[in-house]
Formats: structure tokens, C-alpha cells, sequence
């Protein structure tokens, strides 16, 4: 069993405190373009979307990757990032489906989330849930009551 | 360089011309940044007795040295030039992430010098900066200006503009960013629209650096901590928002009733938190680096009034509310979303339609007057009606473009404006509560609540509660509460912050950032100095002591009804007082040595 990073948008408030508490983690500094999450707005509907490394279990980054730079940890759910093999190549940042792979000029490297070593600083730093540190098995477990909650609630007008 | 970025950006509107200059550190260390810093500058560089709608003013957007750090709640910027409303230093604060995205920006000051010939945008990306022609803008409200605007630079650019009240120099226009959020008071989107700037767009790469990385974590942790567990700051405001206090201040009889005739509204709840809460909010939502999470997406369905966007605040909601005698909140919130996006300040607005409704049931405007119209307390179809054609200058509602004292004067009854240095009191009646009353008759900025909050103490007891009829120990409060507000707006954090953490948490916070010690003495005195910085300009402007007073009928008219039933303000007798603690002489002068003090001569 093991644990990923779970987002839930209807929460979000959108003020990117996981986005700044990321860069600080990771750079010492506040500078968002340097962030492994980043959270997108939508002004008019007033909504507000985290994205970050989905560790994929088949991650194209990984099999792109000619050098092992990007590799499976074995027996983890998580994609690593090894700065010394990597040869700045940049074919994971062009295969990420999500667009979360980035190459940083300014460190010359890519950016990906790591998930700080199981302790994700992102998820620490939300101040309402919306971004949870989770169990793969209890993940969705919030989600499917919610909507059990409606039925639970039209069987008892039923009744 | 820690916290500040050092660079000032100079765009002269009038010849083109782009300079970046480093930030004068000295003032810096001495006014922060956001509010005081831009406040120095302006005082340097412009005469107080210019037209605030000339191309002499100057218009200085400016976030603090916390700003776009992960300190909580510190996403704010300031606006400040002289204001059109009142001739008196307009700063005005907004957040959502326009001033973080300065600083990645690079930028400490942005200076907008002169006016341009037509319409423009100005497109900051990392260093490069350049004006555009924005012609095809003009006319545009705000969210299509801002859409517009990321088509021709970055779609995830920050955007600030205004709408055709900036433009049409509506004299309380306000400056929007991110769609929802304004820089509200005094009108500094109509100084905007006087040098024919429609918007400005920033993106920005750069980091913000930290001197002492470990002790501003610490610092960071401790304020989270404060605040999160603060019943204010980490459950109120995002479980209701600040609209809130509607029931709270209604319970303490001191809710201003049309136009201030009375202090007690039986139907308050129609409009409050609560009521908000369970029919129209979709989610809370916050600026940049928000714990608190005050702000509301909210829905209207009913047709009549539909629309979806943020808002309503509880100011908002009460000036459209029980100010106008209307309890309907679809109309209150309608009222809200149209002010967001032509670009007005919404508690000016309010506040102006509730004057004209007054002097209109009073017989002193007619409907020869307003085209037509009839406009009593109570009607909420009018209400909405008025804020649009107010936005457009149309009709009618070209009188209400000028604010409630021009308005009212113009009818020979300026006694009939709830205003403070012709700026519009929001919703806390000074009859109700006695350090409020002080605080609006002394506030730099005219009638305004957010300069010196003691509603906190006075209402709800935070830090600790004072009696709210009570005189005594008020000019203490409010010198204490400005001098505190004015050194945290200068910071760039929240005002919200202070339900939970204060200027200890405050100095600490910026001490870790900039590298520059800032004990508590030091942080109280540089809000204590831009105070007197603020009261040195309009005293140039040409404020008097005459002009610290409220207007007459709060001392004359009592609070007919509710739980503050027969008060009225005892605002004149706390006033010399309040300018002994200043160390200001009986015309509410600084005396030389409490200028000496400061290091402001």
C-alpha cells in the first residue's frame, strides 16, 4: 500500500500558499516558477485548480528517459528524479501527458514533485484540505460518501 | 537584497519613456514598503494642491516586503496618489496575487508619471516593460478588459485595470485586479483613467529571497498557528466571510439605517452571513498566501438578478442594504457584481444612492432632477438601476459620478453626506460605537473603517473588549490601532491577520525577511511615522482641524430604535484628546518635536 497526493478543486481557495511553501522547500527562496505544483484560476467561475506529478504507474517520463535519470523507486509508488545521470534532454518534460515535468533554466534541471520524502510540505501548508496526503485505498473514500450520503438520504424520504 | 527587491520602475505615460531606479533603501528601512514607502514618495515628488486629475499626480502601485512571501495572509498591495474623492493621500489595498506578481516581477514601486495621449496598457514582463495602444479597450468593463488583455500578453498574466467608471473618472472608480478583487477608496481608478492607463498586465519569474530562512519559518509557524486557532480569523471569516458581522453589529445597535437615520435594522438577517452562507455561496476563497479565506464565490438564480462572481463584503451588503432601506439580497448582491465589474468602489456608491434617496424623500431632489425617476428607500429595482448608469455616467446617475457631498451640496444640503473629508462612512454607526466615530473624523483617507479597526475591541472583544459607549481611553485606542494598521498595510499583510496575531508576530516576521531588526517599538513607530507622513500632505492639501468632525447629525440626531436606542457621538469631545496622545498641538498640527522624533524633519 502506499500513499499519493490527492486534490480536491471544490475546496480550493486558490491562494497558492502549497505553490510558495513548495518553492521554499525546494529553493530556499519564493519563486513560484520553481514550484513541482502549481495552481491554476479561473477568475469568472471563481475556481481554482492544484496540479502536480501524478507519479504514474506507467510514467512515459521514466520510459522516455535514455539515461535513468527519471526511474521507478523500486518497491515505491514514487518516480524519481536523479540530477546526476541526467543529461538535460528534456524528453520528459516534452512526454508528461499532464505537463507536470518542467526543465528550470535557472538551476538547469527539471522540476518535478517528489513528494518530499513522504512528508509533503504543499499538502502541510493548505489551510483547507484541498490538496491531501492519502492512502491509494482510502483516497476516493471522501468522494463516493458524499454522494452514498444522497442516497442514503433519498432512501430515507422513500421510506 | 532580502524581502524588498531594491528596484523601482518609472513609467512616464506622458513621454514614454521606461526607467528602473534602485529603491531608495534608507526609506525603505524607515516606511516599510506597500502603503509607507509609496506614501514617501509621493509626498517627495508631487505638490498636495495639485488636481488629483491632472497629469501632475502620480500613481504608485506598491505590495510590501512580506508580500509574496508564505507568511500568512500577506498577499497585499496598495494604490496611493492623491485622491479625486477628498484631496487627501489616497492608498487604497487589494490582494488576490496582482502585488506578489510584482515582486517575481522584480519590483518594489511601480510609478506611473504624466498621462497618456490615448488609451493605453502597460505589459510588464520580468524586466522587459512596455506601453501598448489600447484603443479597441476603451469601453470595456472589467472582465472583458481582462480577458482581453491576457489574449495580447500572457493568458496567465496578472491584470489590473479599470472599467468605464475608471475611464468616464467616476470620482470613487476603483482599480480591479484578478477580475474581483479592487483597490477600492477615493478613487484612484479614475486617477487611473486621467492618464488614459486602461490596465496593466505582470507576469514574473524572479525569486523574493529571505535573509534568515529558519527564523522566518519559525516566525511563519507561529502565525499560522495564532491565527488558524483564532475564532475570527481561522473560523469566522471562512465560514460566513465578513459579511458576518450584518447580525453582530445589528445586535449592538449600531447597523446604520437609512442614510444613517437610525442605528437598528429589524430585517437585517436577509442580508447577513448566514443568509449568504446557505443560499449563495458556491466557496470561500482567498488572495495569495490566505489562511483566513474571507472572500465568497457566490450565485444569483433568481433572473432578475442573476449573475456569478465574488462579493458580496459586509460593507457592501450593508450600504446596499439597510443603508438604502432594502432587504433583498439578490438585488444587494446584483448591485455588488455590477460595481465589481464597471470598476466602482461599492461603499461610496452605497452610500451615494442612500444620500440621494434621503434628499429625494426630504423633497430636496425631484424627479425634474433624476430624468424622471423616483428614488425612495426601499426600492430595490432603482438601486440596481442607478449603480449601472452611475458606472456609465448616464443620466442621474453623472450627479451620483461625483459621491454623496458633491451631490448633496449641489442641492444646498451637504449636511444630508455621511461622509468624513467628503469620503463615505461605511457600516459602523459612530453613535453605537464612540472609537469608531474618532477613528472616521481622524482618518487620513477620509470616512473608512480598515485604519484603525476598534470594532475589534469595541464589538467583538479582540484583543480584549472595551466598552463600546465609553469615551474614556478611546483616543489611546485608536492612536494605538491607526499607528498598528499603518505599519502592518505597509508590510503587506492583511488587516485580517490581526485576529490572531499582532505587531510582535508582525516585527518578527518581517525581522526574518528583510535582515533589518525590527523590534516592536521600531514596527509601532514606522506606522506612527506614516501616520504623520499621511496628516503632513493633507494638512498641505489644505485639511483643517474643521475638517476632522463627522458629519452633524451624529451628533444631533440620536439612534431612534434597537439596543443603542438614544445615542448620539461624543466624537468632539474625545478630538483634543486624541491629538495630545498624537504629540500634535490644538490645531491638530505635529508639533516640531514630534516630527523630530520621527525623522520626518
Amino acid at each position: 500500500m502506499s500513499k499519493f497526493i490527492m486534490i480536491h478543486p471544490d475546496k480550493c481557495t486558490g491562494c497558492k500558499n502549497c505553490v510558495i511553501a513548495c518553492s521554499f522547500e525546494k529553493e530556499h527562496q519564493f519563486r513560484p516558477a520553481a514550484a513541482r505544483i502549481h495552481v491554476y484560476s479561473w477568475e469568472r467561475e471563481c475556481v481554482s485548480v492544484p496540479m502536480m506529478c501524478q507519479q504514474c504507474s506507467d510514467a512515459p517520463c521514466a520510459s522516455v528517459c535514455p539515461t535513468g535519470a527519471m526511474h521507478r523507486v523500486t518497491g515505491s509508488s514514487l518516480i524519481a528524479y536523479d540530477a546526476t545521470k541526467c543529461i538535460r534532454c528534456r524528453m520528459c518534460v516534452q512526454a508528461c501527458p499532464f505537463g507536470n515535468a518542467v526543465y528550470d533554466s535557472v538551476t538547469d534541471s527539471i522540476l518535478k514533485c517528489d513528494t518530499c520524502n513522504d512528508n509533503p510540505s504543499c499538502v502541510a501548508a493548505c489551510p483547507v484540505n484541498a490538496i491531501e496526503y492519502v492512502e491509494e485505498n482510502i483516497a476516493t473514500r471522501s468522494r463516493k460518501k458524499a454522494f452514498a450520503e444522497k442516497f442514503k438520504d433519498a432512501f430515507k424520504e422513500v421510506a | 537584497m532580502f524581502g524588498w527587491t531594491g528596484v523601482t520602475l518609472r513609467v512616464n505615460l506622458t513621454t514614454g519613456e521606461v526607467k528602473k531606479e534602485p529603491t531608495n533603501m534608507h526609506d525603505a528601512k524607515l516606511f516599510i514598503g506597500a502603503r509607507g514607502l509609496a506614501s514617501k514618495l509621493l509626498t517627495d515628488e508631487i505638490d498636495p494642491k495639485i488636481d488629483a486629475l491632472s497629469p501632475e499626480n502620480k500613481l504608485i502601485f506598491a505590495p510590501g516586503p512580506l508580500t509574496g512571501t508564505f507568511a500568512p495572509s500577506v498577499g497585499r498591495f496598495d494604490v496611493v496618489c492623491k485622491a479625486p474623492l477628498t484631496g487627501c493621500i489616497a492608498a487604497s489595498s487589494s490582494g488576490g496575487t496582482f502585488g506578489a506578481e510584482m515582486k517575481y516581477a522584480g519590483y518594489d514601486l511601480i510609478i506611473f508619471e504624466g498621462a497618456a495621449k490615448n488609451p493605453v496598457y502597460v505589459w510588464i514582463n520580468d524586466d522587459k516593460v512596455e506601453i501598448h495602444d489600447a484603443s479597441s479597450l476603451w469601453g470595456k468593463d472589467v472582465p472583458e478588459t481582462t480577458d482581453a488583455i491576457r489574449a495580447v500578453t500572457d493568458e496567465d498574466a496578472k491584470v489590473a485595470c479599470i472599467g468605464p467608471a475608471g475611464e468616464k473618472k467616476v470620482l470613487f472608480a476603483a482599480i480591479m485586479n484578478e477580475m474581483g478583487r479592487a483597490a477600492g477608496r477615493s478613487g484612484v481608478g479614475a486617477v487611473m483613467g486621467s492618464k488614459n492607463l486602461k490596465a496593466i498586465a505582470v507576469v514574473g519569474t524572479k525569486p523574493i529571497q529571505v535573509a534568515d530562512p529558519d527564523a522566518f519559518e519559525k516566525a511563519t509557524m507561529v502565525a499560522r498557528k495564532k491565527i488558524s486557532e483564532h475564532p475570527v480569523g481561522g473560523t469566522g471569516l471562512r465560514t460566513y466571510g465578513t459579511d458576518v458581522l450584518v447580525n453582530i453589529l445589528n445586535s449592538v445597535g449600531s447597523l446604520p439605517t437609512r442614510n444613517f437615520h437610525d442605528g437598528y435594522y429589524p430585517n437585517a438577517d436577509k442580508f447577513g452571513g448566514e443568509t449568504l452562507t446557505a443560499k449563495y455561496v458556491s466557496r470561500p476563497r482567498g488572495c495569495f498566501s490566505c489562511i483566513i479565506s474571507c472572500g465568497r464565490a457566490t450565485k444569483v438564480t433568481n433572473p432578475k438578478y442573476a449573475g456569478e462572481g465574488e462579493g458580496p463584503e459586509y460593507e457592501s451588503a450593508w450600504g446596499f442594504g439597510s443603508d438604502c432601506d432594502i432587504d433583498n439580497m439578490d438585488a444587494i448582491i446584483k448591485a455588488n457584481y455590477i460595481c465589481n465589474d464597471l470598476g466602482l468602489d461599492t461603499i461610496t456608491m452605497a452610500a451615494t444612492i442612500a444620500c440621494a434617496m434621503d434628499l429625494f424623500d426630504n423633497g430636496f431632489i425631484t424627479t425634474k432632477d433624476t430624468g424622471g425617476m423616483a428614488v425612495s428607500f426601499g426600492d430595490a429595482e432603482t438601486m440596481v438601476k442607478l449603480v449601472e448608469m452611475t458606472g456609465n455616467r448616464e443620466g442621474f446617475g453623472d450627479q451620483l459620478a461625483e459621491g454623496s457631498y458633491r451631490l448633496a451640496a449641489k442641492y444646498g444640503h451637504p449636511e444630508y453626506s455621511m461622509s468624513v473629508k467628503k469620503q463615505e462612512m461605511p457600516a459602523y454607526d459612530p453613535r453605537g460605537i464612540q472609537g469608531i466615530g474618532l477613528q472616521f473624523s481622524t482618518n487620513n483617507r477620509g470616512g473608512c473603517h480598515v485604519r484603525g479597526y476598534t470594532i475589534s475591541p469595541e464589538v467583538l472583544g479582540v484583543p480584549f473588549k472595551v466598552d463600546q459607549h465609553a469615551t474614556e481611553g478611546k483616543p489611546e485606542l485608536v492612536v494605538t490601532f491607526q499607528n498598528l494598521t499603518a505599519a502592518l498595510d505597509s508590510s503587506g499583510a492583511c488587516l485580517f491577520t490581526t485576529f490572531g496575531i499582532g505587531a510582535e508576530e508582525l516585527a518578527a516576521l518581517m525581522s526574518a525577511v528583510t535582515g533589518v531588526n525590527y523590534s516592536v517599538d521600531d514596527f509601532m513607530k514606522a506606522g506612527d511615522r506614516i501616520w504623520n507622513l499621511e496628516r503632513l500632505f493633507d494638512l498641505k492639501s489644505g485639511i483643517t482641524t474643521k475638517d476632522d468632525v463627522l458629519p452633524e447629525r451624529l451628533y444631533k440626531e440620536p439612534i431612534k430604535t434597537g439596543p443603542s436606542k438614544g445615542e448620539v457621538s461624543h466624537q468632539d469631545k474625545m478630538l483634543p484628546e486624541y491629538y495630545k496622545v498624537r504629540g500634535w498641538d490644538a490645531k491638530g498640527i505635529p508639533t516640531p518635536e514630534k516630527l523630530k522624533d520621527l525623522s520626518l524633519a
